[in-house]
């Protein structure tokens, strides 16, 4: 009793704290004053100021496709080099390649973001490419970090499964291709999936990285976001977050529920 | 060694081999060159590390002038110090607040650990820089906190809650918190709860079996949950940018001021290339413990 | 020898130095079920895996049917491998694992249909198709990694530990059913275990190996009757080794210090140990009067009993020796009622004396 007292008492006070300031944005992204802190009542109008505001909407959409595209091509990458990682022997510079797929993981993003950004500038000193900062630099800086969570995530998986299944399908009579679109992919194919989601999330959620690499035309909504609130409150960023809180608790309710269906059926 | 490669191994290989040496060493490797360049006024604001002059002699403008400045000015070596104690204590902070968690998430029953799982990974989906914005509102001088602390009665004027470093630190433990409890679940949920059992049965007491037995075996998620949190923490620039005051300055902030306020290119490059230095070590730490991990596994 | 059906030739493979085959070299005939026995690490697995294509050896050749296919990689050898953890494809369903290889081969749909059907219906997994490999029982499996198998019609089948993963009343089923397949189909099988019984069991010859060598070939009637040497007679069921001396004038003659009578041998060979089997000695509960006093027998104490139901297991000490006896409960004999302690006549045959 004792026991199981102090156990709920941690886990209550740990997940409050967890979705206490959560919930109260969201109780805040109701109220009708203009100064975020001032209770005048319930109201909806900064949901309608929110879907107004062409800034937070393009960069909305904007990030939305670097996201998506990020999180396609780092997740390619990403497959490619996990599978590297843990089924291929022999890579010239074997260290060198663990070390770079992994140092990303663990790079403090500002070093990361003006490495890049030096880059880009080198490059188009040199080549003329990148011609110019912008939609293309930055999704070319996001899918570099994302590599290396996806590929992580890969190389765990792939760790973890049995090599016997695709020795087996060898001796089946499938050649190495073969093996690996009819067997190690489908497989691994829900660590691919949680890897793109991944990639996709840490592409919308980055702001250090993109405020180096950005340039015109490719203001993306973290960087919207934080010039709203750097110097103050902004009561449509309280509804935005609203928002992303309530679509993705009805993902993951809808995953909640799926998984919960497939455990009583076993 | 390039010939044994089967086909699609090659691939496999060198797209992402390739593709990180371009944009994550090479970019690296820059910011290195660039460390020991002259800076200059002009774009980019430092003079080329080779030159040719117009008699045509190579001239090499290399400096360690840029170092000796950052190493010899207390300024920058104090924002370092103040980065490194901000993770350290956050780090520490989350291990203390995450660890209890993550012992009773993985002793749940599957079906309520499923749930508490969830529950854990949801703010982690949700966006870093609007959590961060949670406390900015939560800390206000007429935020809710106050509000509470003074209709309770502990105080009559508001405090001021925001600005200051304890801010940083409250900011940096909630946002990473997660990032503890996840690799700790990991360990945690994998080993055997009978060991416990076991350790009770042979007479060692609580705290003993404790420290004795389960501390020892989620060992490697402690150490990957603490790199995890103070690696990041250590060029974080978003928190202290939002949540911070002029009390303590933070590494991230001043790479951030010294490239985009002053453009000095030269001093950013080798304040980055100091902080690489400086994380050597715990990033050693991370990845030996991580294939030491992945090693087991295989 | 190289007209053997599978003729392995003098393998060696080492994994960072450290040898795991040394210079094997063994033929197996058409239709035979082989076992290769062995504890864990003694090379059994690595000589399958090479034969199934998975390694390569360090120098040596394999033949298949006169076929040299050292150099054939595995999709490409006309044989099939059923591994230990089954290594079913958790994705696809009972139907599509067992397709699987003859899709590869892409064979028309039509004879793919008709061969998975028939296999189903051979190896009594109707009703299963469309189940997922995790909604079935381990038993099911394992008759799915068969099938998936044999319905690519392998010159040859190499199993590895088949039966370990079931539980033993399911084993000794399954052990039958391999055995009733094997003989069916004609199909030669190779098995790898470390379980001598099942070993003894299931194969037609067998090669016991040790530390990257084959000790000794043969049925399991030489194997356990004639072992080559001392490990072989301990390692297959229970042996009672004896030191012994020959005898200066008396051929066939040897005499054991440690029992302290002599021993008649049917052979004639100089050694200096003998093997006899527990079940080839015979026990009498010791009356006053009897004395013995020839060779093959003696008297002992018995240490210890475990009545196992068909047979029961005797701890017998003779002076300074310790050996054991079992003996058949069939009411014949009056052994029931020997117990700890007592004083025993223990005799046997000299036929039942193996010198070593």
């Amino acid at each position: 009793m004792n026991k199981s007292f102090l156990k709920y008492t941690l886990l209550g006070i740990g997940f409050s704290f967890l979705y206490f300031p959560i919930f109260a944005l969201i109780i805040y992204s109701f109220n009708e004053s203009k100064r975020v802190m001032v209770w005048k009542g319930f109201s909806l109008k900064w949901y309608g100021e929110l879907f107004k505001n062409e800034q937070i909407l393009e960069s909305f959409y904007i990030s939305l496709k670097i996201a998506s595209m990020s999180a396609t091509f780092a997740t390619i990458l990403g497959v490619m080099a996990g599978y590297s990682l843990a089924r291929i022997s022999k890579i010239p510079f074997r260290p060198f390649f663990i070390f770079i797929s992994t140092a990303p993981l663990v790079m403090p993003e500002i070093i990361l973001g003006l490495s890049l950004l030096l880059f880009f500038i080198s490059s188009n000193n040199l080549f003329g490419l990148p011609s110019s900062k912008g939609q293309l630099t930055v999704l070319i800086s996001h899918m570099t970090f994302s590599v290396a969570f996806v590929a992580v995530i890969i190389q765990a998986r792939l760790f973890g499964f049995n090599k016997s299944i695709e020795e087996a399908a060898q001796d089946l009579g499938a050649v190495p291709n073969s093996v690996i679109w009819k067997v190690t992919l489908p497989v691994i194919l829900p660590s691919i999936i949680s890897g793109w989601l991944l990639a996709f999330t840490l592409s919308l959620d980055d702001l250090v990285v993109a405020s180096f690499t950005t340039g015109p035309g490719a203001n993306t909504l973290p960087i919207v976001v934080f010039s709203k609130v750097r110097l103050g409150l902004s009561p449509e960023v309280n509804a935005l977050s609203a928002v992303i809180m309530l679509v993705i608790v009805s993902i993951a309710v809808g995953y909640y529920i799926k998984i919960r269906n497939k455990s009583d059926v076993n | 060694m390039l010939s044994k490669l089967k086909n699609y191994k090659f691939w496999f290989v060198f797209t992402p081999y390739f593709w990180l040496v371009a944009f994550f060493f090479i970019p690296l490797a820059i910011i290195l060159k660039i460390s020991f360049s002259v800076s200059e006024w002009g774009m980019p604001p430092y003079k080329d590390i080779l030159e040719i002059n117009n008699s045509g002699d190579f001239i090499l403008n290399i400096t360690s002038g840029n170092y000796a400045f950052i190493f010899s000015d207390f300024f920058y070596l104090k924002s370092y110090l103040n980065s490194l104690s901000l993770a350290f204590t956050s780090t520490l902070i989350c291990l203390i607040i995450g660890y209890p968690i993550a012992f009773y998430v993985a002793k749940s029953k599957p079906k309520i650990r499923n749930l508490l799982l969830i529950l854990l990974i949801i703010p982690f989906w949700t966006s870093f820089l609007l959590r961060v914005y949670a406390w900015k509102v939560l800390l206000q001088g007429n935020g809710i906190l106050n509000l509470m602390l003074i209709k309770l009665g502990f105080i009559s004027e508001p405090l001021s809650l925001l600005y200051n470093h304890y801010a940083v630190i409250l900011g940096v433990v909630y946002t990473y918190l997660p990032f503890m409890i996840l690799p700790l679940y990991g360990y945690l949920v994998k080993f055997d709860l009978r060991l416990i059992d076991a350790a009770n049965d042979l007479g060692s007491r609580k705290i003993n079996t404790f420290f004795k037995v389960i501390l020892p075996l989620s060992l490697p998620g402690i150490i990957a949950g603490c790199m995890l949190v103070f690696i990041p923490v250590v060029g974080e620039f978003v928190i202290p940018e939002l949540l911070g005051g002029s009390d303590k300055l933070y590494f991230g902030k001043i790479i951030w001021d010294e490239f985009f306020v002053n453009r000095d290119w030269p001093v950013a490059s080798a304040l980055a290339m100091s902080g690489i230095l400086f994380l050597i070590v715990p990033i050693v730490i991370f990845q030996m413990s991580y294939s030491k991990y992945n090693f087991k596994n295989e | 020898m190289k007209d053997s059906f599978l003729y392995i030739e003098n393998v060696s493979k080492s994994f960072d130095d450290v040898k795991a085959l040394d210079n094997v070299s063994l033929a197996i005939n058409k239709s035979e079920l082989f076992s290769l026995l062995g504890s864990s690490g003694c090379g059994k697995s690595t000589l399958l895996r090479i034969i199934a294509g998975f390694e390569k050896p360090d120098s040596g050749k394999i033949f298949l049917d006169g076929e040299d296919i050292t150099d054939l990689p595995a999709y490409k050898r006309p044989l099939n491998i059923m591994f230990q953890s089954y290594a079913l494809f958790p994705h696809l369903n009972v139907s599509n694992n067992i397709a699987f290889g003859l899709k590869e081969d892409r064979l028309d749909k039509k004879e793919i249909e008709n061969r998975t059907s028939e296999i189903i219906n051979l190896l009594e997994l109707n009703g299963l198709e469309k189940r997922k490999i995790d909604e079935i029982s381990g038993g099911q499996q394992q008759r799915v990694a068969l099938a998936r198998c044999l319905v690519k019609k392998p010159k040859l089948l190499l199993l590895d530990e088949p039966l370990a993963a079931l539980d033993k009343k399911l084993r000794i089923q399954t052990q039958f059913e391999l055995v009733n397949l094997q003989y069916k189909l004609g199909i030669t099988f190779i098995i790898v275990t470390h379980d001598q019984e099942e070993a003894m069991s299931l194969s037609d010859r067998m090669a016991i190996m040790q530390e990257g060598s084959i000790l000794q070939i043969g049925n399991p009637v030489e194997v356990y009757e004639k072992p080559n040497n001392e490990y072989i007679a301990k390692f297959i069921g229970t042996a009672n080794i004896i030191n012994i001396q020959k005898h200066q004038t008396k051929n066939n003659f040897f005499l054991s210090s440690e029992l302290g009578i002599e021993i008649e041998s049917s052979e004639n060979k100089l050694s200096s140990k003998c093997l006899i089997r527990p079940e080839k000695i015979n026990i009498t509960k010791s009356t006053m009067d009897k004395k013995i006093n020839q060779e093959n027998s003696c008297k002992g104490i018995v240490k210890e009993v475990a009545y196992l139901g068909s047979y029961t297991k005797y701890l017998i000490q003779s002076k300074s020796y310790q050996f054991y006896v079992f003996q058949t409960n069939n009411f014949i004999s009056e052994n029931l009622n020997i117990k700890w302690d007592d004083v025993v006549d223990c005799s046997w045959n000299k036929e039942a004396i193996f010198l070593l």
